[in-house]
C-alpha cells in the first residue's frame, strides 16, 4: 500500500516472475507426483482407486466449467460423460476387430468428440436461459437419455451394457494397456493434459466472459457478448471434457451401463464439486479425490456409505458453502500473516469435540441400520464390541452425541472468532 | 451529418399503459446532451428502447445511421453504442480489473477466442489498466467489485461503459446518491472520456446539466417536449411548468 509509485512497475513485474515460477512449479510438481505416485503404493486396489480418482476429478471439472465458472446447475452432466463412454467403447470393440485403426491412447479423445457433439445438440437450446430454466432443462434431457438406453438398447446395450476389451485394439509405440498399472499412466496423462486444458480454458476471452455471464449477464450483453453464445461455447467445452473422462472409463472398467449417464451419476459429479468447493479452479479436485476416497473406503466398512456422503454434503452446504478447498483458501490471509498458531488451539478443540459428536452419530447410525437389518447378537464398531439389541450402548452414543454437540456449540463460536481476530490485517 | 442516434415515433407500451408516447429526437454527433423529465416520464424506458434491451412497440430507431430497431443489445453495442445504469450493474465477484477488460475485449476483436489467453492479450490489458487509471481505482485493481464502496461503484460503471471505446455513449444517473465533492470528481471525468463524442446522459442535478450539455431534450409523460440549448430550455416556459416547477430552482 505505501510502496511509492515511482518503484511499482518493478515490484509489479518481480511480483509476477515469482508468480510464474509458482505457477508453472506447480504443474511441474503435479506432474512428478502424478508419475510417482504407483510407486508408493503396493496393493493393486490401491491403483484401481486412483484411476477412479483421475477420472472423477477430469469429470468434476468438467462439471464446474459449467457451474463454478458459468453459473449454470446441470441435473444432467452424466449425460456427456456416459455418452462419451459408450461412443468410446463402441469404438473400441471396431478397433477391436480391426474394422478402423485406433490405439487405446486416443480412444479418450473419441469420448470427448462424442460428447462435444452432444453437448452441441442439447447445449444449442438449454444454453437459451440460465438458472432455474437451465436446470430444468438438463434434468429433461437426463430423463430423455434414460428412457432412449430403453429404447435403442443395440446402441445401450440395454442391462448389460456394452463390453468392450481394450487389450484387442491395435497398439501405439508398443504401449500395452493389460494392468491396472499401465491404465494408470493413460489416465494420468490425459488428467494432466485435461486439467491444463480446463485451467487455460478458463483464462481465455470466452472464458473470462463466462465469469462474467454467470456474475451478471445483462451487463455482458451491453458489453458486447451474447449470453446464450458465451453459456453455449461453455457448455461445449465441459461437455468434449466429459466426454474424455467417460473415453477414459470406456478404457478403465472395460463396461458402461446406462446408469454411467443417470441422475444418479449427475448427482454424484454435483456432490464432489461443492464439496471441494465451486468457488476455485482446485476446489472439484479436492472434491474428487475426498469422494472417491470415501466412497471406496466407506463401502469396505459400512452399507450406508451413500448416507454418509449425503451427510457431508448437507454439511457442505450448511456450514462450509465455499467447500473444503474455499476454506482452504479463506485461511491465505492468516498464512501469509504467519497467525496459524493462534487458531491452532481452537480448531483442534472443536475438531475433538466434533469428532466426539460424529463418532456417537455413526455409532447410532450403524446400530439403527443393524437392527433394521433384522440381525441380533453384536458387532464391531470403532474399538468396541457392541451388542445393539441392548440399552447401553444407545445411551453411550447419544452421550457422545450431546456431549459432542454441546461442546461445538461452546467451542465454534468461539473458532470462528479466533479466525476473524486472526484474518484482520494489520500487524499482529 | 448523419445523427448518432435518431428515434422516429417511437412508441413503447407496458400492457395497455403507453409509456413512451411517439418520440422523434435527432441526437447530433459529437454533441454533450441531457435527457430530463420528471420521475416516471420515461426517461430510462427510453435508453431500453435505444440500447435494445426493449423492442419497441412502434417506430425506428437509428444509430450512426443504421437501423438497429430490432436487434439485440449485444449487437447494439458492437455499433459502438454504450450505456450505463441507474442502478449499478457491474460483475460482482470478479475483480475491478476484469470487470474493465471484460469491457474491452470485443472491441478488441477478441470475440468468443478460446485459443488465445487474455493475460497475453497486451493492448486489452493495457487498455483496461489506463480506465483503472482514468477512474482513479487503479489502488483497488484486484479487488472484487461488489465490495467497493457505493461511489466507486458508480466510477465503475462508468468505466466499463466507456472502456470498448463506443463512440456513443448514455450514462443513466451518473452522479445519483453521490456527495459534491463526489459528483465533481465524476463529472470531470465524463467530461474527460466524452471529449469528441456524443454523449447522452439522463441527470437530475440542474447544475450539472447547464454546466455540461450542450443541448437538453425534456421528455414528460412519454414526448418530448422541448429539444434545445440549455439558455433557451431555461426560458422555456412549458418546461419551466410541467418539469422545472418555479424557475427560482433552475438558478
Amino acid at each position: 500500500m505505501s510502496t511509492p509509485v515511482a518503484t511499482r512497475p518493478f515490484a509489479v513485474a518481480g511480483v509476477a516472475r515469482a508468480a510464474r515460477v509458482r505457477r508453472y512449479g506447480l504443474w511441474l510438481a503435479a506432474a512428478v507426483v502424478l508419475l510417482l505416485l504407483p510407486q508408493s503404493v503396493r496393493t493393486g486396489t490401491a491403483i484401481a482407486v486412483m484411476n477412479q480418482m483421475g477420472i472423477a476429478v477430469i469429470f468434476a471439472l468438467s462439471f464446474n466449467m459449467l457451474l463454478g465458472q458459468g453459473g449454470m446447475l446441470s441435473f444432467g452432466h452424466a449425460v456427456y460423460f456416459g455418452l462419451g463412454g459408450f461412443i468410446a467403447a463402441h469404438v473400441l470393440n471396431m478397433a477391436g476387430r480391426g474394422a478402423i485403426y485406433l490405439p487405446v491412447p486416443l480412444l479418450p479423445l473419441v469420448g470427448g468428440l462424442g460428447g462435444l457433439a452432444f453437448a452441441v445438440l442439447f447445449g444449442s437450446f438449454s444454453t437459451r436461459r440460465a438458472g432455474t430454466v437451465f436446470s430444468m432443462i438438463s434434468l429433461g434431457v437426463a430423463e430423455l437419455m434414460a428412457a432412449s438406453s430403453l429404447i435403442f438398447d443395440k446402441f445401450f446395450g440395454g442391462e448389460e451394457g456394452i463390453t468392450t476389451n481394450r487389450s484387442k485394439a491395435p497398439l501405439l509405440l508398443g504401449l500395452e494397456f493389460t494392468r491396472d498399472r499401465q491404465v494408470y499412466y493413460l489416465i494420468a496423462f490425459w488428467l494432466f493434459v485435461a486439467t491444463l486444458a480446463m485451467y487455460a480454458f478458463s483464462r481465455t476471452p470466452v472464458g473470462r466472459m463466462a465469469n462474467a455471464v454467470r456474475d451478471n449477464p445483462e451487463r455482458a450483453e451491453f458489453v458486447g457478448y451474447s449470453q446464450h453464445r458465451v453459456r453455449f461455447v461453455s457448455f461445449c467445452a465441459a461437455g468434449f471434457f466429459a466426454g474424455i473422462a467417460g473415453g477414459l472409463f470406456a478404457v478403465n472398467y472395460e463396461i458402461l451401463t446406462a446408469e454411467n449417464m443417470g441422475l444418479n451419476a449427475s448427482g454424484a459429479v454435483l456432490l464432489m464439486a461443492y464439496i471441494g468447493g465451486i468457488g476455485a479452479f482446485v476446489g472439484p479436485i479436492v472434491g474428487a479425490v475426498v469422494f472417491t476416497f470415501l466412497q471406496s473406503m466407506l463401502s469396505d466398512y459400512t452399507g450406508m456409505w451413500l448416507l454418509y456422503l449425503g451427510i457431508l454434503f448437507l454439511a457442505t452446504v450448511l456450514f462450509v458453502p465455499m467447500g473444503l478447498a474455499g476454506l482452504l483458501m479463506l485461511h491465505a490471509p492468516v498464512w501469509r500473516a504467519r497467525r496459524v498458531g493462534r487458531l491452532l488451539g481452537p480448531y483442534v478443540l472443536t475438531g475433538a469435540l466434533g469428532f466426539v459428536a460424529a463418532v456417537g452419530i455413526i455409532g447410532l447410525l450403524e446400530m439403527v441400520h443393524f437392527v433394521a437389518a433384522g440381525r441380533t447378537g453384536t458387532r464391531r464398531l470403532f474399538w468396541l464390541v457392541v451388542a445393539p439389541r441392548t440399552l447401553m450402548p444407545w445411551l453411550g452414543f447419544a452421550a457422545l452425541v450431546v456431549a459432542g454437540a454441546v461442546g461445538v456449540r461452546w467451542t465454534g463460536p468461539r473458532a470462528v472468532a479466533a479466525f476473524a481476530e486472526a484474518s484482520r490485517p494489520g500487524r499482529p | 451529418m448523419t445523427p448518432a442516434i435518431e428515434l422516429s415515433d417511437v412508441r413503447k407500451s407496458f400492457g395497455a399503459t403507453p409509456i413512451i408516447r411517439g418520440v422523434s429526437l435527432a441526437i447530433e454527433a459529437g454533441t454533450r446532451q441531457a435527457l430530463i423529465g420528471p420521475n416516471g416520464a420515461g426517461k430510462s424506458t427510453l435508453f431500453n428502447l435505444i440500447t435494445g434491451k426493449y423492442p419497441v412497440t412502434s417506430g425506428r430507431i437509428r444509430v450512426k445511421g443504421a437501423d438497429v430497431t430490432d436487434l439485440a443489445p449485444y449487437e447494439i453495442n458492437r455499433r459502438g453504442l454504450a450505456r450505463s445504469f441507474q442502478v449499478t450493474n457491474i460483475f460482482t465477484r470478479m475483480s475491478v480489473f476484469e470487470n474493465i477488460r471484460c469491457a474491452v475485449l470485443w472491441s478488441a476483436g477478441y470475440r468468443y477466442s478460446f485459443w488465445h489467453r487474455v493475460s497475453a492479450a497486451r493492448a486489452v490489458n493495457e487498455r483496461a489498466e489506463t480506465v483503472l487509471e482514468q477512474l482513479n481505482l487503479a489502488a483497488r485493481r484486484d479487488v472484487p467489485a461488489g465490495v467497493l464502496s457505493y461511489a466507486e461503484q458508480r466510477a465503475l460503471e462508468i468505466g466499463i461503459t466507456i472502456a470498448g471505446g463506443a463512440d456513443v455513449i448514455l450514462l443513466d444517473e451518473p452522479t445519483a446518491g453521490m456527495s459534491r465533492s463526489e459528483t465533481e470528481r465524476v463529472i470531470a471525468l465524463i467530461r474527460q472520456v466524452s471529449a469528441g463524442k456524443t454523449l447522452l446522459m439522463i441527470e437530475h442535478d440542474m447544475s450539472v446539466i447547464f454546466d455540461l450539455a450542450d443541448r437538453i431534450a425534456v421528455l414528460v409523460y412519454g414526448e418530448i417536449i422541448a429539444h434545445d440549448t440549455p439558455e433557451r430550455i431555461r426560458g422555456n416556459a412549458a418546461v419551466q411548468e410541467a418539469y422545472l416547477g418555479v424557475p427560482a430552482e433552475v438558478v
